[in-house]
């Protein structure tokens, strides 16, 4: 499924949205970024609470294809502009990180 | 040796709101050479790593990447306080980072583990209280 159409079906918020039409394939979750470089997978949803700006960079190194920000967290200031230049889509959703899991689950 | 292209990179110490600037440049300069998603993961997340450290523990330093025919070698230089002990500094989960860093969520002790992990062939060089300088090669084939 596309970033856009996943971000429609469970309503999430999307914050940073420069590639919309990228497919999502399997989720990772986790707030550790070594972890999430280490061991997220290309084109993954990266689901996090994490809300500072290395998010980005480490999203885009990665090469997830959508952030998750979970439990309604609120990016620091300058994370979405950076996001939007390094072609990383954002989005976030009030649910808890494994709900969101499960829900998408299904979808990717 | 063949013929090479050299990126160098100055890494800003203390500076996390530009941290990973040099890992992200270089992403896209691989791109634009058509290497394979699979080499550009792996040049990336070990440049990145490597690169954080430096901005953690050393006040930044110098990155260069060459790239060969056949193997992509990643170069970090910094005049930080050095690695006491290399092995421990190896064993997943081990850091010595601060409180401040670990809040944003760096510090997992996974830094130098993913650099090897992620790279063929990985080489240390540091004395204490003058620096450390880091080789690191990917193969191409």
């Amino acid at each position: 499924m596309t970033v856009n159409a996943l971000i429609e079906k469970y309503g999430f918020s999307p914050l940073s949205l420069p590639d919309p039409d990228r497919e999502v394939k399997g989720c990772y979750i986790g707030d550790l970024l070594s972890w999430v470089m280490g061991r997220a997978q290309a084109d993954n949803a990266w689901i996090t609470i994490m809300s500072n700006i290395n998010i980005a960079a480490v999203a885009a190194l990665s090469d997830v294809s959508l952030v998750i920000l979970a439990e309604d967290v609120t990016p620091d200031e300058n994370v979405l502009k950076t996001a939007e230049s390094k072609n990383v889509n954002i989005a976030r959703t009030s649910l808890p990180a494994f709900e969101t899991a499960v829900k998408i689950s299904c979808d990717i | 040796m063949s013929e090479f292209l050299n990126f160098h990179f100055e890494v800003d110490g203390d500076n996390f709101v530009s941290a990973g600037q040099a890992s992200v440049q270089m992403k896209k300069n691989m791109r634009q050479l058509g290497l394979s998603p699979e080499i550009i993961r792996k040049v990336s997340i070990a440049m990145y790593e490597g690169e954080i450290n430096m901005v953690i523990h050393a006040h930044g330093g110098v990155a260069d990447v060459n790239v060969y025919e056949d193997r992509i070698e990643i170069i970090l230089d910094d005049k930080g306080p050095g690695i006491k002990d290399i092995d421990l500094a190896m064993q997943e989960g081990y850091s010595t980072a601060n409180d401040h860093v670990r809040a944003l969520g760096f510090g997992a002790g996974m830094g130098l583990p993913n650099m090897k992990r992620y790279t063929d062939d990985m080489k240390i060089e540091t004395v204490v209280g003058e620096g450390t300088k880091i080789t690191m090669s990917v193969n191409l084939s």
